[in-house]
């Protein structure tokens, strides 16, 4: 069923498309209902463009971010949800297709190890600074002190 | 008081601590700048090649579609006639073909037909099927996102193998060839 309803876009793209565009990729357009439009473009700006790597599908120019885009609408014209959507994209192009990586085993040193080094920086700073405190309040001076420093003063 | 405590033999060796945790973070980056990010591991590897069926390049055959690469290994090689990268592989591809040691397939992608029939016409067609992605819509579902790509199919139709970029003898015989002689042993 999804495959005719690609199809079915597919040759519709392709009818007013001509062949100029037909080698150059899917044509790139905002879907007629804003609420399934705007929901495309938030998935789009979580999603990588493979080519360019550091752009989301939704900023790059590359064809391959505007096809991956019209994947994306294709997928939520059908009725995916948006999980689904992007579950489509991560079976076929990996986790590398998301610019937020998921929590999971192989990433956990990735999530927590910030927070890790934040918190051993916390103690060792905590302890160094404990130790460099005074541990004892002073004593007070003793006579002989006191007429020493009474001394050194009067001096000019 | 707490200080001298420590004696100035331990004075001595914590200044080596920084130093130490440096080093390590230098050569974690180092080992991290000699990856590539380009290699984006695949996917699919493991997962049944994708259901599609395209007509073929024109003149090229009866076309290409998931059927065809169920009974026999195949390498499945995405190109294209405005890609200059295929044109250095593609006398290693006549040679695999001439050699006649697995089905070799051509994906080609997002080309016009004229140009990919020319373009095969000049410098030779190794393949047995080539299936003409106008679109590039089999590709996503292929995972493509360059060209030249690679892909080692086995018999049952499940990917075992992708390479990215044009490929080379190395290349050839140690990673497709070499796999694709294993799953035909088996």
């Amino acid at each position: 069923m999804t495959r005719t309803a690609i199809l079915a876009i597919a040759v519709t793209v392709w009818c007013f498309a001509g062949p100029a565009v037909l080698a150059q990729g899917l044509i790139d357009l905002p879907l007629a209902d804003p609420g399934l439009e705007a929901r495309a473009i938030a998935l789009h700006k979580r999603l990588r463009c493979l080519v360019c790597q550091n752009q989301s599908i939704h900023e790059s120019n590359a064809e391959l971010a505007r096809d991956l885009r019209v994947v994306v609408r294709e997928r939520l014209t059908i009725g995916n949800t948006d999980e689904q959507t992007v579950q489509f994209l991560v079976d076929r192009y990996g986790d590398w297709v998301l610019l937020s990586p998921p929590f999971k085993p192989a990433t956990l040193l990735l999530w927590l190890g910030p927070l890790v080094i934040l918190l051993t920086a916390s103690a060792a700073a905590a302890v160094f600074l404990r130790r460099g405190l005074p541990n004892e309040t002073p004593q007070p001076l003793t006579d002989d002190e006191r007429a020493q420093v009474q001394d050194l003063l009067r001096k000019p | 008081m707490m200080r001298k405590a420590h004696g100035p033999k331990r004075m001595r060796t914590r200044f080596l601590v920084p130093l130490a945790l440096f080093g390590a973070v230098a050569i974690g980056l180092a080992v991290g700048l000699t990856l590539q990010p380009q290699n984006i591991p695949s996917a699919l590897i493991g997962s049944p090649v994708p259901e599609f069926a395209l007509e073929p390049v024109t003149n090229y055959g009866p076309g290409f579609a998931t059927t065809d690469l169920i009974g026999q290994v195949s390498v499945v090689n995405v190109f294209a006639s405005w890609c200059i990268p295929c044109r250095v592989e593609h006398p290693l591809w006549i040679e695999v073909a001439e050699g006649g040691e697995v089905s070799l397939f051509g994906l080609n992608y997002k080309d016009l037909p004229e140009n990919a029939s020319e373009w095969l016409a000049e410098f030779g067609n190794p393949y047995q099927r080539t299936g003409a992605d106008l679109s590039g819509r089999a590709g996503v579902d292929w995972g493509v996102y360059g060209v030249p790509e690679t892909f080692v199919v086995d018999a049952e139709g499940i990917i075992r193998f992708k390479h990215v970029g044009p490929i080379d003898r190395y290349v050839l015989e140690n990673d497709i060839l070499s796999i694709v002689r294993e799953l035909q042993a088996q």
